[in-house]
């Protein structure tokens, strides 16, 4: 039988792992967290209470689905399921993943990489400080623990999580101070029209939801700074459209520009990636089967963020591609890649009505914070674009913008637009920067640590089953 | 001293006692590190290449903003690591980090 390997369990990979067992594989499964679903259909630990309608709103039927129907899977061990767990490093047909009991190699004839997204960030003068978090963070420990990251919260970026937060922070008694998003507003009625002609539900839902925030909701704001002393953060410095300066006091600070594809993996696994000027971001190449090389296919946010139904529907079509492939399968792809198109006109629609604020980026102050990690200066990277000749790569071994412990998950795209500003060139010609093994951190005593359980990972069908 | 974070929900879990640097403190069971830490504390580490402190970022993993070390040395990533009773949990190094034997 051939083994497939799936990285990543949320929508993507629960729906590509489905596909594959109904066609009688028995796909392995790793997946970083300690129970599937991916980060929008998160699930808090065991013994929360809060039922799914609070947790995950309008999308609550759609999480409990895949919840029940990948648990099933893994009850019924129709697949070998991996929580907790980490990939490391890629290499031709083996995984090194790194889980709570030590490191082990999977073997695998084909890769199904659904790795996800993060935050796409835009750096903001004193985004260093304690108390200023991710979206997605705010919207995790709110889901994932019930708790909100501050007393008094000011949303700040663009995109649709920006007025989704607001409205579950809202709801679940948190006090947001106000919403800023540099998106002007009149770049959101025209692309608005296009998002709702690809999916006049989803956008009349946004739409509803933005009413409901009211004045507290401001558009075209551009973020000057965030002040603070040793306690954290304590006011974020803002203009409005006119110009006009506004400082809103608060003691956390959260803030995302839609999402950025985690590509680390791809990059590993072989994949060759373009710029994509819609989404503001390298992407890696896929055919119409989500084939980015031989037995190698990619879906879910991590190849291109879509969003939650678009990644069920490539996770289908990833498997679906496998299956041709080992001519298991012969159903028409056409109908998930009808549907995909529908996801991808709505996403880019949406990327240009909420666009990354490459303005704001390229005229921060010298002293600005980019590389978080290392706390790398905007003046730092300037003084040595030139030397580096506004390469990505070499700026980063000059600077180590891009260096430091995230792998650049968090500051590549605005090291890229500064670099581009400095030289005269666009963000796309600065270069992508290359991954490294371990695709994250890991410590020395978790590696040298072999699993135990390695030789037993590769599913035996069930006798039943043939 | 009062915390970063508020509770909103899922108030009633069995409480599970730790120690963040020496000091005794009360986490809730299903709490990840970060969440029992911040609860009480305003950051959880101080920055290696800046003066100001640390509390994490992306709360999914991804960042590396919230790794804080055990008191027999081992490195914890707070955001990802489940709260167990009785940790005893260190903003600062001890000796060398990872050095457990
Ligand atoms: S907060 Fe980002 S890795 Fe923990």
């Amino acid at each position: 039988m051939s083994r497939v390997l799936i990285i990543g369990a949320g929508p993507a990979g629960i729906c590509a792992a489905q596909a594959l067992v109904a066609a009688g594989l028995s796909p392995v499964v790793v997946d970083s967290a300690a129970r599937a679903g991916g980060q929008i259909y998160r699930r808090p630990p065991e013994g929360f209470t809060r039922p799914a309608t609070t947790l995950y709103g309008s999308e609550a039927e759609k999480a409990r689905r895949l919840h029940r129907d990948f648990d099933a899977l893994v009850a019924q061990k129709k697949i070998a399921y991996l929580p907790s767990s980490t990939v490391m490093a890629l290499g031709p047909g083996a995984a090194e993943v790194v889980g709570p009991e030590g490191r082990c190699t999977l073997k695998f004839d084909r890769l199904i990489l659904a790795s996800g997204a993060t935050d796409r960030l835009a750096p903001v003068p004193g985004w260093e400080l304690p108390g200023t978090y991710s979206l997605g963070a705010a919207q995790i420990a709110l889901k994932a623990q019930g708790v909100a990251l501050g007393r008094k919260i000011v949303l700040a970026g663009s995109g649709p999580l920006l007025t989704l937060l607001a409205c579950q922070l809202r709801h679940a008694g948190a006090e947001v101070a106000a919403i800023l998003d540099t998106a002007p507003m009149s770049g959101q009625i025209r692309h608005g029209l296009a998002m709702a002609c690809a999916r006049p539900w989803v956008t009349l839902r946004g739409l509803r939801m933005r009413l409901s925030l009211g004045q507290s909701y401001h558009a075209a704001v551009s973020l000057e700074r965030i002040d603070g002393d040793s306690g954290g953060v304590r006011a974020l410095h803002w203009r409005d459209g006119r110009g006009r300066a506004h400082v809103t006091a608060c003691d956390m600070v959260a803030m995302g520009w839609h999402l950025r594809a985690d590509t680390i993996l791809a990059d590993l696994a072989g994949a060759s990636f373009e710029w994509s000027s819609d989404f503001a971001q390298w992407l890696p190449k896929r055919d119409a089967m989500l084939r980015a090389g031989q037995g190698i296919y990619l879906a879910g946010d991590g190849a291109r963020p879509l969003g939650a139904d678009g990644a069920e529907l490539s996770g289908r079509l990833a498997a679906l591609a496998c299956l041709h492939d080992l001519e298991l399968s012969q159903d028409d792809p056409a109908p998930l890649q009808r549907a995909l198109a529908r996801m991808e006109a709505f996403a880019t629609a949406m990327s240009r009505a909420f666009p990354w604020p490459a303005e704001q980026v390229r005229g921060l102050p010298d002293r600005a914070v980019i590389c978080r990690c290392e706390g790398i200066t905007a003046r730092a990277l300037r003084a040595l674009a030139r030397e580096a000749g506004g390469d990505a790569n070499r700026a980063k071994s000059l600077s180590r913008v891009g260096m430091g412990r995230c792998q650049g998950r968090y500051c590549q795209l605005a090291g890229a637009e500064i670099l581009a500003a400095t030289t005269g060139r666009s963000p796309a010609q600065t270069g992508r920067l290359r991954a490294q093994s371990p695709a994250r951190p890991v410590t020395v005593g978790q590696w040298l640590r072999r699993d135990p359980r390695q030789d037993h990972l590769t599913v035996e069908p069930d006798e039943d089953r043939r | 001293m009062s915390g970063r974070l508020v509770r909103l929900a899922e108030k009633a879990r069995p409480p599970l006692p730790f120690e963040f640097d020496g000091e005794a403190l009360t986490g809730l069971e299903g709490d990840t590190v970060l969440t029992a830490i911040l609860l009480s504390k305003g950051s959880l580490r101080q920055a290696e290449f800046g003066p100001e402190r640390r509390a994490g970022f992306c709360l999914m993993g991804a960042c590396q903003d919230c790794w804080i070390w055990q008191d027999d040395g081992a490195r914890v990533q707070a955001c990802a690591t489940p709260l167990v009773s009785g940790m005893r949990l260190r903003s600062e190094p001890v000796g060398w980090p990872g050095d457990e034997s």
